[in-house]
């Protein structure tokens, strides 16, 4: 019992001082000594900025250590009227939404600066000016069909080589093994890639990659406590488990694609042609092949596949829903990590699925060229549509 | 929306496939921009700045009509003595509502006092130098060469005695000539410099006007332009003038970073004096061009009743703040 406070006391002690410590900091003017005659600093984010007829409506994001007071608004280099809301001073790590009644044009470019009272300038660019959708039947129509042709159907056609893969010999399963993690690796690489680039859009103080490294080991450690029960239990890892978790890992990569479709297609960049839209679907259908390919030697129901399908599939359409209605690039940045640290994880799983199989070594020539032929298809579905 | 960043090879992909997924059939899902707001949002108020400067000892319809004489006496040789004493002085100024922006600034304004002396009067500026970086007074005007305020820099703290004849008559301007030359004019020292012929010009309504900008962010370029420094002043408060009354503006451009400036006047035509050296007028224009430092004396009346804009022909200048509205009356009996 005593041994039981000592502990208890001598954890508190130093969160005490630091809590005496901090108040001193706070109550003696230190930061005032010490910021002698160093002018405010001042960081304001555009963190959303939503197109409407006649309209537009911006989110700012304070992310700077000092208060930002917005004094005035220009759109494309004329000073405009504006309403501020909920005040025009915005404390650090607050927001305010400023609400623009200016006649935008249909597909040009504008550009909205705000003036801090301090003189320095905020600026954010609309590269194309299209309104931004309205959650309606018709928006939600649109972008599931979107989400349906990039996720959900090239993933359903990949999921019809299992028939083919079931008939082979086990060490060409093994090569699909090898090639599926050569396909995730690419995907969890691209996914790391695009989290950072969105990342880059964050205000300071979010801490932007620091927010990816979180979010992918997040998301690698806590699939690896979930899924730990079920693959480290004695004798094989579940077959179906682990493509339950290709399937998840490959959901959470398609949901940032489906973020990053909505968003191009709100900006009204969407392009067209029939050879990027066939390059696109061979880009991702080799994501169906990955998800089989560890349930080769089952025998699945029909059911189970489709679950899996959509399991990967369906979130591009969630993705493309929350993208094309002007989401944050907090979370944007958030779910893409989350997807990139997923796909680490399946990779480490696949790895150890193919390892129980071989019986040598894990990377002998067949699974090596396995992993590399994975990363070339992708590599080469991509410079098809480039 | 998707933030400014270039997209990627794998996002043209996903426009691809975008295009590709059934969107030409459907259809965008974009109405016409028609809706009860249109005519407010095209409301010519709509443009501009929001709130109103707060006055704190600069007012810009006091400054527009203030001419400073100085302290007149008379020389022993009968000749008129002005006598002023400018003090440099930096201060953070209002330049539109809620922006300030830290100027230097002769007596604490931007632009400086208006001087305004006959040809032939004897100047005499005592300029003392309140500020924190070495300034001096450069008048243009005919002088000598140890009274043309470049090579004596007045360091903070000290002082100088400025002494000339006013001439030639015309329009002029003064301000600091200390290097870095861009960086004290655009920082606020300039003021209007008025040498009156010895024969005086008709009765008039006069008003000075200074085209100004600020560089706020010191990137090089002004954000915020205006006739004496607050943006869309007189358009928030427009300048009374009477109907059928003569108006004579001395208008200087002491705009830095933009090569030229311009006065536009709505519903009316003006003569122009250029560098206000003749008594002639040298064109009848409702457009004029104006150089850095150059400066014209413009004259016209209105004949009819209402409000009209005046505001620098480069659009972007105007609707970044040099932009102003006469409402003209009938005169009162």
């Amino acid at each position: 019992m005593t041994e039981r406070r000592a502990i208890l006391g001598w954890g508190l002690l130093p969160l005490a001082l630091l809590a005496l410590v901090a108040v001193v900091v706070a109550r003696a003017d230190l930061v005032d000594f010490l910021r002698r005659g160093a002018p405010p600093v001042e960081e304001l984010t555009f963190d959303r900025v939503v197109l409407e007829p006649n309209r537009i409506t911006v989110d700012v994001v304070n992310g700077g250590p000092d208060p930002v007071t917005v004094a005035q608004v220009l759109v494309d280099d004329a000073f405009w009227t504006f309403t501020i809301e909920p005040d025009a001073t915005i404390p650090r790590l607050g927001k305010a939404r400023i609400d623009i009644p200016y006649p935008w044009v249909q597909d040009e470019m504008h550009e909205v600066v705000l003036l801090s009272s301090t003189g320095l300038t905020f600026a954010h660019e609309i590269p194309v000016a299209t309104a931004t959708p309205k959650p309606d039947a018709e928006f939600f129509g649109i972008f599931a069909l979107i989400g349906l042709y990039v996720g959900v159907i090239p993933v359903a056609i990949g999921l019809l080589w299992y028939p083919m893969l079931r008939r082979l010999e086990r060490r060409w399963i093994d090569f699909a093994l090898a090639l599926t993690i050569g396909l995730l690796v690419f995907l969890g690489f691209d996914t790391l890639d695009e989290a950072l680039e969105s990342a880059a859009s964050l205000a300071g103080a979010f801490q932007g990659v620091l927010l990816v490294v979180l979010g992918a080991f997040g998301a690698l450690l806590g699939l690896q406590m979930l899924s730990g029960a079920k693959l480290a239990t004695d004798g094989p890892p579940s077959r179906m488990a682990v493509s339950v978790l290709v399937a998840v890992g490959i959901g959470l990569h398609n949901l940032g694609e489906g973020l990053a479709i909505g968003a191009a297609y709100s900006l009204g960049e969407a392009a067209l042609g029939a050879f990027l839209i066939i390059g696109f679907m061979l880009h991702n259908t080799t994501e169906g092949l990955g998800i089989v390919a560890p349930i080769a030697k089952d025998k699945p129901t029909i059911r189970s596949l489709v679950g899996l399908g959509l399991l990967a599939g369906a979130p591009t359409i969630l993705g493309a829903w929350m993208g094309g209605m002007a989401y944050s690039p907090i979370f944007a940045t958030l779910f893409l990590s989350l997807g990139a640290g997923a796909i680490a994880q399946v990779v480490l799983v696949l790895w150890k699925v193919l390892g129980q199989g071989a019986g040598g070594p894990v990377l002998n020539p067949l699974n090596a060229g396995g992993v590399l032929a994975g990363m070339l298809v992708m590599y080469g579905t991509g410079l098809l549509v480039a | 929306m998707m933030s400014q960043s270039s997209f990627s090879r794998r996002e043209l992909i996903k426009r691809g496939a975008i295009g590709a997924a059934g969107l030409t059939v459907l259809g965008r899902a974009l109405p016409a921009a028609q809706d009860e707001h249109v005519r407010d949002v095209h409301d010519p108020m709509m443009a501009g700045t929001v709130g109103r400067v707060a006055d704190d000892g600069f007012d810009p319809m006091a400054f527009l009509e203030h001419f400073d004489g100085g302290t007149v006496s008379r020389l022993p040789n009968g000749q008129t003595l002005r006598e002023y004493e400018i003090v440099a002085v930096d201060r953070e100024i209002e330049v539109a509502p809620g922006v300030f922006y830290p100027a230097w600034t002769y007596d604490g304004h931007v632009p400086g006092p208006t001087i305004r002396a006959t040809e032939g009067d004897r100047v005499r500026v005592r300029f003392v130098n309140g500020g924190s970086h070495p300034h001096t007074i450069h008048f243009h005007g005919i002088h000598a060469a140890n009274m043309d305020g470049v090579f004596e820099p007045v360091g903070p703290g000290e002082s100088f005695v400025y002494e000339f004849d006013a001439k030639p008559m015309g329009l002029h301007l003064y301000h600091c000539h200390a290097i870095p030359l861009k960086k004290h004019i655009a920082k606020g020292l300039y003021g209007t410099f008025i040498v009156d012929p010895k024969t005086p010009r008709p009765p008039a309504r006069e008003m000075v006007m200074v085209l100004n900008g600020f560089d706020t962010n010191f990137d090089g370029e002004n954000e915020i332009y205006a006739v004496n420094t607050v943006a869309f002043a007189y358009q928030h408060e427009p300048i009374r003038v009477v109907k059928n009354e003569l108006q004579r503006i001395y208008m200087v451009n002491a705009t830095e970073f933009d090569p030229i400036n311009s006065m536009h006047l709505h519903g009316n035509f003006f003569q122009v004096y250029r560098t206000g050296t003749s008594l002639t007028p040298h064109e009848f224009t409702d457009t004029l061009m104006m150089c850095q430092g150059e400066r014209h004396i413009l004259e016209f009346s209105f004949e009819e009743l209402g409000r009209f804009m005046f505001h620098a022909h480069q659009s972007e200048f105007a609707e970044l703040g040099w932009m102003g509205v006469f409402d003209v009356v009938e005169p009162t009996t």
